[in-house]
């Protein structure tokens, strides 16, 4: 069990591991849970293990090492590398592999970490439950009946299997938060363009944000100091300055801190009486470290589903016009004779259910006569979301509130169902709409063992803030050390 | 034949590509010419995950532009997407301008074909920045339909000034794309080569008909595919024509029939329907989220402003007031670009002599540029090189003859001047060592002496071959002073 990046670095430091030892443990923790929870669409035994090498002979050298040295990581397969397939676990991009590196991947690789695979995601980032994905379901940790969540599903199993102490995972809708959720492990969104999107494959652009998934917000602070920061090559990404975020761990003190709870979220039709239990929880574990807890609303709630699944298929509809056969992907057989025949085929064959049905609601909604009923208003509700996230952190430092109305529900549950499905996201679209980062934290279990999450969002670039108070929160709980069994 | 009264209407879209070092939205090269997709990269190939980044000099270049033909530069530009699927366009969505362009609200004022005293004003509605796609070409040779796809050129910045529909006669527009065509390539926007697709026209075209008081509109013809100005005017006179001819036959009507897409045969000379691209209906326009709106500020435009210096037609009439060099000379000058109007400014200032020096700039320079397939730019004779050449010309040192092997030496082997006079070995002739040359050949040529004596002063001529015969470096103008005098003297 590998469960925690500090402490692989401490054995290394302290020579009790080596970056080899560790990498194979890694590699044959997920050869044991692949055939039970199929978190991967791709595995590296071979180069994994070349590259801890690689970081043996440079600690043996006494060469300075990345800030994530030896430490194995599994990276969602929306991420491009130029080593491994990048899949989006769509048939369209079946065995495709990139030419270059993503900058987190970059990032990573200079940091000394050690890639061991891609992780198994809902086709495209479409989805809340990993089931779209065209490479097999992915089953959840604690409950291989259940679903991991989506659409970073793969990138939280993995972690939550033990088979990893990270993960990056991506955030559309909620797509870190909702499986960190379901797999009881820590997940942050970061602020939209803390981490540069370059060699992220596109979702919805102005929604897509790449973040750390581990088992602590401790770790998280580790990884989001290699990810975040400027980037040239991604116009959307924010040139301020990146603080140590490991800093923002080391004081429990939540004096002084107000925190908003919010309460009508909490009456929500639909929500299980679990997830109210440990919110109320949270609000005592945060008031017991000094937090001075307010009750705030944000008004236009109600709006949240609707306009994100308006922009988000809206901008999806556009990405994914790239993949037509003709350059790279899947290509429909001899048979096409003609070029509207070729694209017609190569994405009825390509595209899964899912993300057909985005494509046709994105295409409608931005259509001559109505986009301005349909995408032009979306985007109007959305300065309103955010106009009331500007009200809410005028009063408020952070705000805390459920993740998901239910703990991890059960495989094909809801599959059949798209408008079940999309309110999953209920309570996470909010931070992706107004562009804030927020984390998901363990935060009990339901009466059935499953666990719980708690969200906590913050303003603009304040991700030190969140890392500050989950830190404190899990230093009162021990919720995020908890283990599925095996 | 009993025609209507009728009006063209002619409305211009022109495609300029910015003369930028790399793409809009990436660091590939934009050269011309080079082996298909090896200027390529993720972001121009439309790969997964790759991101746009603009090129600040693509923006500059617009602007300057757009101020040239009077246009109001916005303080807040953006980006949309503008969707279709076609092999050439890797994204399957071209980056461009959609509600906000980058320059809107200009004009173009010409000089009024069929009256050389007035000027027409050709409104400008907008111009706005997009990038281009790659190139299909289709080999259907042998039976096989193969397509292949060079995407060099994807992502090449391009401007996209749409005019009013002013212009009235195909020899307007005509007018029009010159007089732009002039503006772009002296501003050192774009080199406007039509031939690699530098510059592009589409040409919107119809009839207003008048019909016994009742004005109709035949259907709106947009021509595309015209690789020459020529072309564009063939092309429209043969749509006025044409236009006429369907009305009188089918009656349609713009109300009928809306806008329709033709190409141009330029080995037929007839316009041609085109099918149309697929789901041009609708584009589907939206803003691209992988872009910032950019912000220009006033002191930015106002900066480029005042860096723009004159246009064309003051340039032409300044070289003209201030070297008396004929109207026909400053326009060819002029139109070579900003570079050779510099040129021209600095070997004439350093001559002392603008007539010679548009002479020499029009014969010598231009025919060892095309010969040498360089630019002004690189060119081996500096613009002082070619004005202290001259001024020995003025000055009787040298020859034009003389002058013009200095000029070919130094063009072709770099140095100096003095340097190439050397090496030429051309020195001058002191004047008792030509006295006693022209004494000399005098006494050799005595029915010379005597025709001059008879009036006829030509008759020095054949002295002046033989004594460059015996001394290269001879004056002529030398030779028949002196010549002259002694006989006079004799």
């Amino acid at each position: 069990m590998l469960d925690s990046a500090l402490e692989v670095l401490r054995m290394q430091a302290a020579g009790e591991a080596s970056a080899v030892e560790i990498a194979e443990r890694a590699m044959d923790a997920i050869e044991a849970s692949q055939t039970v929870h199929n978190a991967y669409t791709h595995v590296d035994r071979e180069s994994a293990i070349a590259s801890a090498k690689t970081i043996d002979a440079k600690r043996a050298a006494g060469e300075p090492l990345g800030a994530l040295a030896g430490v194995p990581i599994a990276v969602k397969d929306v991420l491009c590398t130029s080593d491994m397939p990048t899949t989006c676990s769509s048939e369209m991009l079946r065995g495709f592999r990139p030419p270059y590196d993503a900058t987190v991947i970059e990032k990573l690789r200079a940091a000394d970490a050690v890639i061991v695979g891609k992780t198994n995601m809902d086709e495209f980032a479409m989805g809340a439950s990993t089931e779209t994905s065209a490479f097999g379901i992915t089953k959840n940790p604690w409950d291989t009946t259940r679903t991991p969540g989506g659409s970073s599903g793969g990138a939280a199993a993995a972690v939550a299997a033990g088979t990893v102490p990270l993960s990056l995972g991506t955030d559309t809708g909620g797509s870190i938060r909702q499986p960190s959720a379901f797999c009881g492990v820590t997940g942050l969104k970061p602020t939209y363009g803390r981490v540069s999107r370059y060699g992220l494959v596109a979702f919805a652009s102005s929604l897509d944000q790449i973040g750390p998934i581990a088992w602590s917000a401790d770790d998280c602070a580790l990884l989001m100091n290699v990810i975040a920061g400027f980037e040239p090559r991604d116009s959307t990404s924010l040139d301020q300055p990146v603080p140590d975020y490991t800093l923002a761990t080391e004081s429990n003190d939540l004096r002084g801190m107000r925190i908003g709870v919010l309460r009508e979220s909490l009456q929500a039709e639909g929500i299980d009486e679990s997830i109210r239990t440990a919110v109320s929880h949270a609000i005592g574990v945060l008031a017991e470290l000094g937090a001075e807890i307010v009750d705030v609303d944000l008004p236009h709630r109600e709006y949240w589903v609707p306009t994100y699944y308006v922009i988000a298929p809206s901008e999806a509809s556009s990405n994914l016009s790239r993949y037509d056969g003709a350059h790279y992907g899947h290509r429909a057989g001899e048979e096409a004779k003609d070029l509207v025949t070729m694209y017609c085929r190569s994405r009825a064959e390509g595209f899964g259910a899912e993300v057909k049905r985005r494509i046709m609601v994105g295409t409608y909604a931005l259509s001559e006569g109505y986009a301005d009923e349909y995408y032009n208003k979306a985007l109007k509700v959305r300065r309103l979301i955010r106009g009331d996230y500007d009200a809410a952190f005028s009063q408020v430092d952070l705000l805390l509130g459920p993740v998901t109305p239910t703990p991890a529900f059960k495989l094909g549950d809801k599959v059949d169902d798209p408008i079940q499905m999309y309110l999953c996201d209920l309570f996470t679209v909010g931070a992706n709409l107004a562009g804030v980062p927020a984390i998901s934290l363990p935060g009990g279990f339901d009466p059935a063992g499953l666990p719980i999450g708690i969200q906590l969002q913050a303003p603009t670039l304040e991700e030190s803030r969140l890392l500050f108070a989950a830190s404190a929160f899990q230093s009162a709980t021990d919720y995020h050390t908890q283990r599925p069994k095996q | 034949m009993s025609q209507l009264p009728t009006t063209t209407i002619i409305g211009l879209e022109v495609h300029v590509q910015l003369k930028t070092a790399t793409k809009l939205f990436c660091g590939c090269s934009t050269k011309f010419g080079s082996p298909p997709n090896t200027q390529v990269c993720p972001v121009c190939l439309g790969l997964p995950g790759a991101l746009p980044v603009i090129n600040e000099h693509a923006i500059e270049l617009a602007i300057r532009a757009g101020l040239a033909i009077r246009c109001d530069i916005p303080p807040l530009t953006k980006w949309d997407r503008k969707q279709y699927f076609y092999p050439d366009l890797p994204k399957g969505y071209q980056i461009s301008q959609f509600d906000l362009p980058i320059c809107a609200d200009g004009c173009l004022e010409i000089t009024d074909p069929a009256d050389p005293d007035a000027i027409r004003r050709i409104g400008i509605i907008r111009a706005h920045l997009e990038e281009d796609a790659g190139k299909s070409m289709h080999d259907e040779a042998a039976g096989r339909a193969d397509s292949r796809i060079d995407l060099n050129r994807c992502g090449t910045p391009l401007l996209e000034i749409v005019s009013e529909p002013d212009m009235r006669t195909a020899d307007e527009a005509l007018a029009y794309l010159i007089k732009l065509k002039e503006i772009m390539t002296h501003l050192g926007v774009s080199d406007c080569e039509m031939q690699e697709g530098s510059l592009r026209v589409d040409a919107n075209v119809n009839l207003h008909i008048d019909k016994h008081g009742q004005r109709i509109a035949t259907p709106i013809v947009e021509v595309k595919n015209m690789n020459s100005f020529r072309n564009v005017a063939a092309a429209l006179d043969y749509e006025v024509e044409r236009q006429y001819a369907e009305w009188e036959e089918t009656g349609h009507t713009i109300q009928t029939h809306g806008k329709r897409t033709f190409g141009w045969d330029d080995v037929k000379c007839v316009t041609y329907p085109q099918r149309e691209k697929e789901e041009s209906a609708d584009y589907r326009y939206f803003p691209c989220p992988d872009l910032l709106p950019i912000r220009i500020p006033r002191e930015r435009v106002e900066q480029i402003r005042a860096s723009l210096g004159e246009t064309p037609e003051e340039t032409r009439e300044r070289l003209q007031s201030q070297y008396g060099i004929k109207a026909y000379d400053a326009d060819v000058i002029v139109s070579q670009g900003r570079a050779m109007v510099e040129y021209f400014d600095a070997a004439a200032m350093a001559s002392g002599d603008g007539k010679r020096t548009s002479s020499w700039i029009q014969q010598d320079v231009m025919r060892t540029l095309k010969e040498q397939g360089s630019d002004i730019e690189s060119f081996g004779v500096s613009a002082e090189q070619l004005g202290k050449l001259l001024s020995k010309v003025k000055a009787g040192e040298l020859t034009n003859d003389r002058a013009r092997d200095v000029f070919k030496h130094v063009s072709e082997n770099g140095g100096g001047i003095e340097d190439a006079i050397k090496a030429l070995g051309i020195e001058a002739v002191d004047d008792s060592e030509m006295e006693s040359l022209v004494k000399e050949l005098l006494a050799a040529n005595p029915k010379v002496v005597d025709d001059v004596k008879n009036g006829n002063q030509k008759a020095v001529g054949s002295l002046i071959g033989q004594a460059r015969g015996k001394n290269p470096n001879a004056n002529p103008q030398k030779i028949r002073e002196i010549a002259l005098r002694l006989i006079d003297q004799a």
